[in-house]
């Protein structure tokens, strides 16, 4: 019953997350609003003229005046919406000033990282649906999804990042078009084979964030989760020191 | 049967119906056995397209694969998808167009039957071929009904099959709005000037229009696809110096426009029958014709907003985000339009009204979130999801599909000569609109608590909202047998007889025919003052 909860966009974790929410938050109350007096007046009309009433129809077919307001007030209600909605998008597209750079690229059917400069440089490793999950989805599994902890949403290595660092992710694709997302970012961005697109993040706290491909992708395409791991800076490179003294990041690339 | 000849000579031509099968149904150039075969046609493929739902939501009703493997899946949504735009809505509207243009222009028949007869039979050869790819090595084509590249590239031996057959439906489609186009404009009543006509017809003349501007650019891009495929072409592959994004900009410029096809006729329909069980004049004609004309207009401009996650320059994706923005208001116009066409009306509640007032309300729910998708950093997060899921079923179920309900039960009278049961059409109408919003109402939530679409299976939290929105589905598709059922019941001339004029407030000249209307009328034009 749990579920029944599952019922709006989440707030997320970064600063960015919080003003797309807020927005939506914005856009769909006006719409509620609107939506309330549309169906009211509807409601009115439904409920007090009705034939069985014994109303007789008025005959009037057109006001200029009554039509220029209506095409006039929404159009002032867009502009309403538009002016946060540029400020929000503008601060989602601007990618400059990162400190880190992360290199997502999308496979048939899971996902690779890159950490492509600062310390953490030269860590890569591929991120595949864990075993658990792996065994639960299977047509005709004896296990029951539900038992699984995490089911569909947890891989086996996930992308390991930094919080309060401005990181910057170059998204691209080895084979068709994916789409990584984790909605606590508030933003999905496709990878397009031959591409690279270009997206950021900041992220105020320490968690486990769990997203998916958004884009279609073939057989395994809700079988590719993607989950971030948010350490503090210090604990981050402690993790970046041991996962160069196994050398295990540089190896697990050649070894698929 | 139905004797209320208004014009007593049509009597004579009604016994001229060809005899046979062959005849009668293959070779006919009649616009009303031709608008009846597409609406059948059509009946059926909302059927076939209907079963593939069924099979999606069992598959979602729980999470883990249940039923389908996740590749059968993708061929179900994929087919469903094709199936219900280019099988099943589209040809509704030409069949509507076909039976009720040249009675509500006053025209003997189409103007040019035979490319009409064509147009229709090249539909079940284009849905043969489609359907038959279930039966191929490989499956049916599984890449979204949107077909991008790559990955439609990795379709098997469907691929072929799927190009052509969507050629062939277009080709159809091109014919329809050609012959829809030169009727309108050529074959009007004396006195019927443009803005004279009923809005059904000029919906369906701006829906052509659009059709003709569209459906070669949609051509363009599959030929592309197929080129790329098996002729060496790299127009979709970063390898070959092409770019995949290019598709879907081509195939939303298509794909933009087409949405409008699949909803102006509709906006025309519910035009003509809401002021029908009002009782009431149609409020802003000529603003309803000027929206419908905008609406059309900036469909042209607005594909980007499919497309907010591809990474698009900034200033593009601004000019997208606005120029989506500004649909709102000519929608708006004809959402206030019907609102001022209620009020004060004297309403009753047959079955067309319902559905057209259902139509009101839930098309509109669509719109909102229209409004809230256009919003390009938010559409970051709603993108993909099934919260647009719910949103284009909104527009399209209880948008399009509503509106050929309501239009089939208002003019059934008219084509079968008797009437339809009431009783069955209302609990047609309730269960559907019942079992609708139970469909995708909580699909708004599973979208914005970050469920994407086209997945064969999800994780356990979503489980809750899943399995109300199966139940939801298996309700709405028993209740089409209802309407099944009556239909049959009225072809069969089951029923109470129809008078020529079974709607009290109707207004228009398909209503001075008799019912059922002859196999030829109109053969004096009338007169319109």
């Amino acid at each position: 019953m749990e579920g029944f909860r599952a019922l709006n966009m989440p707030r997320g974790a970064t600063a960015m997350s919080e003003a797309v929410y807020d927005l939506h938050m914005f856009v769909l109350t006006i719409c509620v609003v609107i939506g309330i007096v549309v169906f009211g007046a509807l409601a009115y009309s439904i409920a007090f003229h009705r034939k069985s009433r014994g109303v007789t129809p008025a005959r009037f077919s057109h006001s200029t005046a009554v039509e220029v307001v209506w095409t006039i007030v929404p159009f002032l209600i867009l502009v309403v919406m538009a002016v946060p909605a540029v400020r929000t998008l503008l601060a989602v597209e601007d990618t400059s000033g990162a400190e880190m750079t992360v290199k997502v690229t999308g496979y048939q059917w899971f996902w690779e990282y890159e950490y492509l400069d600062g310390e953490a440089e030269g860590i890569a490793f591929y991120s595949v649906l864990d075993e658990a999950s792996d065994r639960a989805r299977r047509l005709g599994s004896e296990t029951d999804p539900r038992e699984v902890e995490h089911y569909l949403r947890d891989v086996d290595q996930p992308l390991v990042l930094p919080t309060d660092t401005r990181i910057r992710f170059l998204l691209t694709a080895n084979d068709v078009i994916h789409s990584w997302w984790v909605p606590e970012f508030g933003w999905k961005k496709d990878t397009i084979p031959g591409f690279i697109n270009e997206a950021w993040t900041e992220i105020g706290e320490p968690g486990v964030y769990r997203g998916a491909c958004a884009e279609l992708c073939g057989r395994d395409h809700a079988f590719m989760p993607v989950v971030v791991v948010a350490k503090p800076p210090d604990e981050f490179r402690r993790w970046v020191a041991a996962r160069h003294d196994t050398a295990d990041g540089e190896t697990s690339v050649a070894g698929r | 049967m139905s004797s209320v000849a208004t014009h007593p000579d049509h009597g004579a031509h009604a016994a001229a119906k060809p005899r046979g099968f062959l005849r009668r149904w293959v070779l006919t150039t009649s616009h009303k056995d031709i608008g009846t075969l597409y609406l059948l046609f059509s009946l059926a493929m909302f059927f076939i397209g209907g079963a593939m739902a069924m099979v999606i939501r069992a598959e979602l009703f729980q999470p883990g694969m249940d039923f389908v493997d996740p590749y059968f899946f993708n061929q179900m949504t994929t087919v469903h998808g094709l199936v219900m735009v280019f099988g099943a809505v589209m040809p509704a509207f030409v069949g509507l167009a076909n039976w009720m243009v040249p009675l509500q222009i006053g025209a003997p028949d189409m103007a040019l039957p035979r490319m009409n007869n064509w147009s229709f039979w090249l539909l079940p050869a284009a849905f043969s071929m489609m359907l038959v790819t279930f039966f191929l090595p490989g499956g049916a084509p599984a890449a979204g009904w949107t077909m991008y590249p790559p990955l439609v590239l990795q379709t098997g031996m469907a691929f072929p099959f799927l190009i052509f057959a969507v050629h062939i439906a277009g080709i159809s489609s091109i014919m329809g709005a050609i012959n829809i186009i030169a009727t309108i404009l050529n074959l009007r009543a004396p006195g019927m000037g443009l803005l004279k006509m009923p809005l059904f017809v000029w919906t369906w003349l701006v829906t052509a229009f659009l059709l003709i501007a569209v459906i070669p650019v949609l051509a363009g891009a599959i030929t592309m696809l197929l080129t790329d495929q098996y002729f060496g072409t790299s127009f979709f592959s970063a390898a070959g110096g092409g770019d995949p994004v290019l598709y879907q900009h081509i195939f939303w410029f298509f794909g933009h426009p087409e949405v409008y096809i699949l909803i102006l006729p509709a906006f025309g329909i519910v035009s003509t029958i809401l002021p029908a069980f009002a009782r009431k004049p149609l409020f802003g004609y000529t603003s309803m014709v000027y929206a419908v004309a905008s609406i059309a207009f900036l469909s042209f401009i607005v594909w980007g907003h499919h497309m907010f996650t591809v990474g698009m320059p900034t200033a593009g994706t601004l000019f997208f985000m606005f120029a989506t923005m500004l649909i709102a208001v000519p929608t708006g116009v004809k959402v206030f339009n019907w609102l001022a066409t209620l009020w004060r009306g004297a309403l009753t509640f047959e079955t067309p009204m319902l559905f057209a007032l259902a139509f009101v309300v839930l098309f509109t729910i669509g719109g909102l979130s229209g409004i809230m998708l256009a919003i390009a950093p938010v559409d970051f997060q709603y993108h993909d999801t099934y919260f647009v899921v719910a949103h284009f079923h909104y527009v399209l179920v209880s948008g399009s599909i509503f509106a050929i309900m309501a239009a089939v039960y208002f003019w059934l009278p008219k084509w079968t000569g008797v009437m339809y049961s009431e009783r069955l059409g209302k609990l047609h109408f309730w269960t559907s609109v019942v079992a609708m919003n139970l469909v995708f109402f909580p699909q708004h939530f599973l979208g914005l608590a970050g469920m994407p679409r086209r997945i064969a299976d999800y994780p356990v939290e979503f489980m809750e909202w899943n399995m109300v929105s199966s139940v939801g589905a298996f309700a709405y598709g028993a209740a089409q047998l209802i309407f099944v059922w009556t239909v049959i019941q009225c072809m069969r001339g089951r029923g109470k007889p129809a008078p020529a004029k079974p709607w009290e407030g109707a207004e228009g000249l398909e209503w001075t025919v008799p019912s059922p209307a002859p196999h030829h009328t109109f053969h004096e034009p009338p007169k319109v003052v």
